[in-house]
Formats: C-alpha cells, structure tokens, sequence
C-alpha cells in the first residue's frame, strides 16, 4: 500500500517536471500579457482623461463669471463690450450667430450633400465615384484657414458686388464657408450609409416596377436615414465649433444678427479674438463663452449618439 | 501584477517630470509691470536679455497706470507706459525714458482718390460722425470701418491718440494686422489702421494733417498719430544692477533691431 503511494508520488513528481517548466512559461506569458494590457489601457485612459480635465477645467474656470454677472444677464445680455470702461458681458447676439449660423450652413448645404451622397452611391459609374469621393476626401483636408482666406479675397468681395452692399463680411459670407466646410462630413457619412443599404431590398423594389429613382428615394434612403441623420448632426458640430475660417469672413463685431449682411460674432471666434489680451473678468467671461459651446457641442453629440445607437439596435 | 506596472510607470514618469530643472539657478530678476501694448517689444526684447545673461525676466501685464503706479511702490523695476507721464506722476519722483515710438498708420485702398485726412476727421470717420468719403473730399461711397479686435495694442494705441475709445463704429473687427491690410486691399471704399512696420504696397498710406508717417515724422513729433513707450525709473532710488543691466540693453543701440522687428520705430 505505502510502497504504491510513493511509486504514484514519484510518477506525479517525474510527470509534474515538465509540468513545471510549462507553467512557469505559461506565468511568464501571463505577465507580458498583463503588461501589455496594461499599456493599452493607460493609452486608452489618455483620451478619457483628457476629455475629464477640460471638461473639469472648463466648469471650474467658466462658472465664476456667469455668477458674477448673473446668468440672465449673461446669456440674454444683448450687449459685450468686454474691454469697455464700464464693461457689459451680454452673449445673445453670438448664441444668436452661431445658431443662425449653422442653420443656414445646414439648409445650403445639406440638400447639395445629400444628393451629391445619392448620386454617388447609386447613380455615378465607378470611375466617377472614386474620383469625385477622392475629390471629396480632398476638401475635407483642406486646412481652415484656406478656407478663410479664399472667402476673404473671393467671396467678400464678391457678396459685395453682387448684392451691392458697402462690404461683403458678416453673416452670409460665413454660412457660404460653413456650408462648404460640412460637405465632406455630410457626403462621406451619408454615402457609407446608403452602400450599406442591401442589395436585395432595391431589387425588389425594381422587380416591383419602381424606376430606379423611386427605389433610390423609397427604399434606399429611408433604408439609410438614421446614417444619414447622423452625417447631418455631424456637420452641425462641424459648423458650429469651426473659428478660423469664420473669424476671417464674418466681419467679427458684436452685432445681433438681424440681416444677413450684418457684420457678426460667432461663439468660437469671440474666444479666439480676445483670448490673447484678456485679463480679469473678461478672460473668466470668455471662459464661460466656451462653456456655452461646450454644451452645445455635447448636445450636438448627445443627439449623434442617439442616432447612431438607433441604427446599431436595428 | 498590474499594480506594479502602474507603480512603475508613475515612477518613470515623475522622474523625467523633474529631468532637466535644477540647472537654472538665478538669484537674480528683473521684473516690468505695465502697458499691454507693449507686450510685444518688451516680450522680444525681454527673452534674448534672458537668453543672452541668464538673468530672469518678468512682465507683468496690467496697463499704463497700473505699471506707473507699481515703479512707485516699489513693486517692479521698470515700469512700462505707453503715454506720457503726467506732471505730478514727475514730480513725485518718476522718470521716463522713451523706448520707442508706436506709429499708426491710416490706411486706405488704392483706389481712394482721398490720400490726407485731419487727424479731427479721422476720429469723425471712426465715430461715425462722417459716414461717406464725399464728405472727406473723396468719391460717394459709404466708409468701410476695419479695426482690430478689443485688446489689440493696435486699437488701443489707435483710439487713444484719436480719442475715440469705445466710440468707434467698427464695420469689420479683425485679428490681425496682415487681415485688416487685406481687406482694405479689397474693399475700394475701407479704411483701416496698421502699425508703420507693416503697410505694404496693396494699400494706400494716408498722410495726416498733411504729414507722411516715416520713422523721421514718427520721431521728431510731426507726425501725429503716434505714441510713446516709455520706460518708468524712479528717480531717487537706483536700479538694482540686473535691472540697470537690461535698461542699458534695452536703450542701446544694440536692440534696436529687436524693436523694429516688434513693428515701432526705436528711439535710441
């Protein structure tokens, strides 16, 4: 009986040699694995960290204004005059800018996305859809502050001759831009979801009798319409946090926008221009300007979100 | 296990955080308070002092008065106004040595057949008060007002000599000089206000008063859209010798191509 036991001791000891020299392998593998994980993780956290700190950063330096000045008088003040002797912090007319803003940039350039998108995905040969998406991919690269320059040599000038208004700057210049800027964005979402429409679906509807436009109309782009609500919520945030471009059309003074030649202030393009000089008050201020944005800007992606979430469940 | 990886990296992390200080050892400083629109000159001028003696530099920006009343309380070396100092300011004990000149420019698109205005009808223009170039002898045309944006050294300096702070009408506000240059290149009835260094060609340089804005106009007064900066010293207490040094730096002619760089014309 004793004597069993120890042969089986033994054959667990001599089988368990080998064993060993696995597991230690397999231990020393669980490490690099642990290591590695734990890298990915903390160039993960890089990016949620970020977002935590401004979004701190922003609450902590953009509250004490607006409870200075009063958050009534803050956002339906009609007035800012920030470096004037007897300052006055209102910023109505730049919420005002920045929705009108973007919601002429969005009914310009919406329809020409939207069909430029249907056009692509549906109608044009190959060879003209890769040339025109490339084309499109081009303009999404190009830097904002082209875009700025080319709308201040052409397109004020232009305004200003074709409507013959002393200068062309302000409102209308900056939707123009804008509408141009949010193409790519609109164009590129949009097409993604309309190629993701199947197959079977259009024809059917062919196999039915329906012209080619009709299935594209009735059955493709109600097929793809949470995608391409989403390219149009995209273009939005693109509208809206745009500064550059803006800064160098839309004449930049403090104006409620009531024409659409009326020079204005965009939400972005305030920070932008006073940031540099400002002290006091007045840099707290522009902190609580960027605070407004920042809430428009996660409405804006709150509303993605949920298109996007809509189109996943599906 | 991951405990430690984290240890780790917290560890390297905060020693290569605390790499490379500890080598700049200085006792010494000196510190300027004052106007904002001297950033700029006093910035360049301030970092190559810096760079070149390893003494430390400081600016504080507060504005004119602020800075002329920090010389006076012993809060800063040099104290930096970009207007003249006021006869009392003097008399209790205050010098003023002029670093440079801020020289405005009037600018207007070549085709405007205006090319002098009274530096009264400037104001008038930027005000609102004249609202057409037929009323300052030019063709009919609504004026197009382009400034800079508020805080600008530019529009200060601009609406103090005019003495139109915060009355201007502003048409357009722009961020820079390069952009205000652009667009009255564009716009035959804009006009708008550089500083002397850089006004190109594209545009027309008004004279003022019948004065053309040159360095020489600049300096001997005649032209008069133009200010002071000046360095604020007391009088009966001397400068410690790092401030002496960098006042010494700064007036020579030495700097003198830092301050053009800065876009004003060097007094020394």
């Amino acid at each position: 009986m004793a004597k069993k036991k120890k042969t089986s001791t033994e054959q667990v000891i001599r089988s368990t040699e080998p064993q060993g020299i696995n597991l230690d392998h397999r231990k020393k593998k669980q490490i690099l694995e642990n290591i590695v994980h734990g890298i990915f993780l903390l160039l993960g956290l890089i990016a949620v960290g970020c977002v935590l700190l401004i979004t701190v950063y922003l609450f902590i330096s953009g509250i004490p204004a607006i409870h200075k000045i009063g958050i009534v008088d803050f956002l339906f003040g009609r007035e800012w005059a920030s470096t004037a002797a007897d300052p006055k912090y209102g910023i109505l007319p730049f919420i005002l800018t920045s929705i009108y803003g973007t919601a002429g940039a969005v009914i310009l350039g919406v329809p020409i996305g939207f069909m430029t998108s249907v056009y692509l995905s549906k109608i044009a040969s190959p060879r003209v859809k890769s040339v025109m998406q490339s084309a499109v991919s081009l303009l999404a690269g190009i830097p904002s502050v082209v875009y700025g320059l080319v709308g201040m040599l052409v397109l004020v000038p232009g305004i200003r001759k074709v409507f013959n208004v002393p200068d062309g700057a302000g409102l209308l210049a900056a939707i123009i831009v804008l509408a141009i800027m949010i193409l790519p964005s609109i164009i590129k979402m949009s097409v993604t979801a309309l190629d993701a429409v199947p197959k079977e679906y259009e024809d059917a509807s062919l196999a039915l009798g329906a012209t080619p436009i009709e299935t594209y109309f009735r059955v493709s782009v109600p097929a793809a319409k949470s995608g391409i609500a989403a390219a149009v919520v995209l273009g939005v945030g693109r509208a809206i946090g745009e500064a550059m471009a803006v800064m160098m059309v839309a004449g930049n003074v403090p104006n409620m926008p009531d024409s659409l030649f009326q020079s204005v202030r965009f939400l972005t393009t305030t920070v932008a221009s006073e940031m540099a000089y400002s002290s006091g008050l007045q840099r707290q201020a522009l902190f609580s300007v960027a605070l407004v944005l920042f809430m428009f800007i996660m409405l804006i992606n709150a509303t993605l979100n949920f298109f996007l979430k809509r189109d996943g469940n599906k | 296990m991951k405990k430690n990886v984290f240890l780790t990296m917290v560890v390297v992390l905060s020693v290569t955080m605390f790499v490379g200080c500890g080598n700049k050892k200085s006792s010494r400083f000196v510190s300027t308070d004052g106007s904002t629109s001297m950033e700029k000159v006093i910035g360049i001028l301030g970092e190559v002092f810096q760079n070149d003696t390893g003494i430390s530099f400081t600016y504080n920006p507060t504005g004119s008065g602020s800075g002329i009343k920090a010389v006076q309380e012993g809060r800063c070396d040099i104290g930096l106004s970009s207007r003249k100092l006021k006869k009392d300011e003097m008399e209790s004990g205050l010098k003023g040595t002029v670093l440079a000149y801020d020289g405005i420019v009037i600018i207007v698109n070549p085709a405007n057949p205006v090319s002098d205005l009274s530096l009264e009808n400037v104001a008038k223009i930027y005000t609102g008060k004249i609202t057409n170039w037929s009323e300052a002898g030019g063709n009919n045309g609504d004026i197009i007002l382009i400034g800079r944006e508020a805080g600008s050294g530019t529009r200060d300096g601009f609406e103090s000599i005019t003495n139109t702070k915060d009355a201007c009408k502003y048409r357009q506000e722009l961020t820079s000089t390069g952009d205000v240059i652009t667009m009255v290149s564009q716009n035959p009835n804009a006009i708008g206000y550089a500083s002397l260094a850089a006004v190109k060609d594209s545009v027309k340089a008004l004279t003022v008063d019948g004065v053309a804005a040159t360095e020489e106009t600049i300096k001997n007064g005649s032209y008069v859209v133009q200010r002071p900066f000046i360095l604020v010293t007391k009088t009966d207490t001397p400068l410690s010798e790092a401030a002496q040094n960098f006042f010494a730096y700064i007036t020579s002619p030495d700097a003198n191509a830092l301050i053009s760089k800065s876009g004003v014309v060097p007094a020394n």
